[in-house]
């Protein structure tokens, strides 16, 4: 008994050093990069005392500005349409049981996931210069939820799937409408599985370098090919200061939805 | 100058893309020669590397010519090379790197320069007016160039004129600074100087030459710490290594930043090494062959030339701008090479089939 009390001690032990040991790494190279984006030194990795002048000359570079302005768009907008698109699909591969073509569009939406980027971004371009469109942000926006769709709908199916059908059943059998049970039972059921999605397809967004530097027209450049496109000159903090600055954007934003899932839950109770 | 993703895009765009393109093409060439000096027809779209032009050069453009200049960057020659040749966006004007230089004019995405238009032309260094990509200049003019080299510190080298590539392919030279060196992530480079060390040519398509040098870079792999592209200097800055593969104005800036230029020094291997040039051309994608031209007549000009050299720490292929340049600048042999070593320097030419032969023994010698 007290052999066995011990074993499950160390067990324990060992489980929260390897717990530790992974959050170290996850978050160790990100406090480096908030760290240095202070240094006054324009290396990525020598201390040159406390200066905010990577911020300084961020606010001052006219052409970066603009790039992180068109990556805040992109994201966003391509994040709120891939969501419901994507929920959508999930929806309809996962409840909806038969349909014409269900299989074809099921192996089709997994594409984009599997495919390489480049393959993606050539046949994108090729795509809309041959529909005759102008490269633009809209251009990007539109190969951003092209891709970010797939990752949406797998994580909602995910969700969905673990999700006992019965459920919604019950709630049509005391007359709920299809559109109720939806809005009343599967969608509060999912949301945590659609903001997952959501935040992915953010991440993926604000990520990408290859699509968008093969779809993007003049004057759309954004944030991450802004930086790749920096290999002429040496890559200084002040793009750790974009970094840290994009982050704490991103910690805002994360703690504002859950908070506000905690209130709603709350009135709700 | 990042040739990693090159043969992957340009065999899937060159592929799927050579049916698509045509026409206009000699439209735009007749506009293009009907114009004059100083002419603008319109606003410039520039498309260009981030932060390769002084944003005040742009300021004085928009001023002197009033036009609207809308800038739009490149991570990379193939993704722009993709963007031209599927024409789905205007850009007036491009800043291709030499050996892109030659495939977009082999492949007509190139506009021939009038030159009536840009008689600042014969301002250019002659060394530069006649280069294996583009004979003659007829489809592009110089913009800036470089060299690759070796970036080193004091402590194990004395003098840049003692440099040899044997200080990381001899294994008794380079023995005391095992797993110090760092070479660049790129095959044509690391190649370049393997055969250079050799004594071959950085552009040899003999398969003998290749696998010998292949032999040589599997050898010395062991004593390399990292292939990079993008932290060489960072990485000798901060003592991780001391012998570095890498471009030199990255080094530059490095030590300037870090004060570092009496430990830390940059130089051209005795048995030579690649120069590069990076140039501005008008692709088939453009609109306003006038405005580029004098886009192109401006950053010619002498002391736009010197500032923008200046700005960047790179030199200028503008013989009447380096006169108006920083003497310091201009005396810095890691910057301008003096003629004898300039000799020994060479520019990567394309290589055609034959890269994928590179691509597969660099892929060789990292695994």
């Amino acid at each position: 008994m007290s052999r066995r009390a011990g074993t499950s001690k160390n067990a324990d032990r060992v489980l929260s050093l390897h717990g530790l040991v992974v959050f170290a790494f996850l978050y160790v190279p990100i406090g480096l990069l908030v760290f240095f984006s202070f240094s006054d030194s324009a290396s990525l990795n020598v201390w040159g005392g406390w200066s905010l002048r990577w911020y300084r000359r961020m606010f001052d570079n006219g052409p970066l500005l603009t790039s992180i302005r068109n990556s805040v768009v992109v994201a966003l907008v391509s994040t709120v349409v891939s969501t419901v698109l994507g929920t959508a699909a999930a929806i309809a591969l996962e409840r909806y049981r038969r349909w014409l073509g269900k299989r074809t569009f099921d192996a089709l939406l997994y594409l984009p996931v599997i495919i390489p980027d480049v393959t993606m971004g050539v046949m994108l371009l090729m795509w809309f210069t041959t529909i005759g469109w102008r490269l633009s942000l809209t251009t990007i926006i539109l190969s951003h939820i092209a891709f970010n769709i797939s990752f949406v709908a797998i994580v909602v199916r995910a969700r969905l799937a673990g999700l006992d059908p019965a459920l919604e059943e019950a709630a049509m059998d005391l007359y709920a409408d299809r559109w109720r049970a939806f809005r009343r039972v599967t969608l509060p059921l999912i949301a945590p599985g659609i903001a997952g999605g959501a935040l992915l397809a953010l991440t993926l967004s604000l990520d990408d370098v290859v699509i968008t530097s093969l779809v993007q027209g003049p004057g759309s450049t954004t944030l991450p090919v802004f930086v790749f496109g920096l290999i002429k000159r040496q890559v200084t903090p002040e793009i750790n200061a974009v970094s840290t600055v994009m982050l704490v954007a991103s910690i805002v934003l994360v703690f504002g939805s859950l908070a506000f899932q905690r209130r709603k839950s709350d009135s709700v109770q | 100058m990042v040739r990693g993703r090159r043969l992957l895009l340009v065999a899937a765009v060159v592929a799927i893309v050579a049916a698509a393109c045509g026409g206009g093409g000699s439209e735009l060439q007749a506009k293009a020669d009907a114009c004059k000096v100083d002419e603008v027809d319109g606003d410039l779209s520039l498309y260009n590397w981030s932060e390769y032009i002084d944003p005040e050069l742009v300021e004085k453009f928009k001023a002197t010519y009033g036009v609207e200049v809308t800038e739009t960057f490149f991570e990379s020659n193939e993704s722009m090379l993709a963007q031209v040749e599927a024409g789905g966006a205007v850009y007036d004007l491009v800043v291709p790197s030499d050996y892109m230089v030659d495939i977009m004019r082999q492949e007509g995405l190139l506009v021939k320069l009038n030159r009536e238009a840009i008689p600042n032309l014969a301002n250019l260094d002659p060394k530069f007016t006649n280069l294996p990509f583009d004979p003659g200049n007829e489809y592009s003019a110089p913009y800036l160039w470089g060299t690759t080299g070796i970036g080193f510190s004091y402590d194990v080298v004395d003098d840049a004129a003692d440099l040899t590539w044997g200080l990381i392919f001899d294994p008794e030279l380079s023995a005391p600074f095992a797993g110090k060196i760092s070479l660049l992530d790129d095959e044509r480079e690391v190649f370049a100087a393997a055969l250079k060390y050799l004594g071959y040519s950085v552009n040899s398509k003999d398969e003998k030459e290749l696998q010998e040098a292949t032999e040589l870079l599997k050898a010395a792999k062991d004593r390399v710490a990292t292939f990079t592209s993008d932290s060489f200097e960072d990485l000798l800055v901060a003592g991780e290594v001391v012998i570095a593969h890498g471009w030199n104005g990255d080094f530059f800036s490095a030590f300037d930043e870090a004060d570092a230029w009496e430990e830390l020094g940059y130089g051209i291997p005795k048995e030579g090494g690649v120069a590069w040039v990076d140039n501005m051309a008008i692709p088939t994608t453009a609109e306003h062959v006038c405005t580029a031209q004098t886009f192109i007549n401006f950053i010619l000009d002498p002391e736009n030339g010197a500032q923008l050299a200046e700005w960047n720490y790179y030199a200028s292929p503008n013989a009447k701008a380096n006169e108006l340049i920083d003497p310091e600048m201009l005396s810095d042999p890691a910057v301008y090479p003096p003629p004898e070593v300039f000799e020994k320097l060479e520019f990567l030419e394309d290589l055609g089939d034959f890269a994928t032969k590179y691509a597969d023994a660099f892929t060789e010698v990292k695994s």
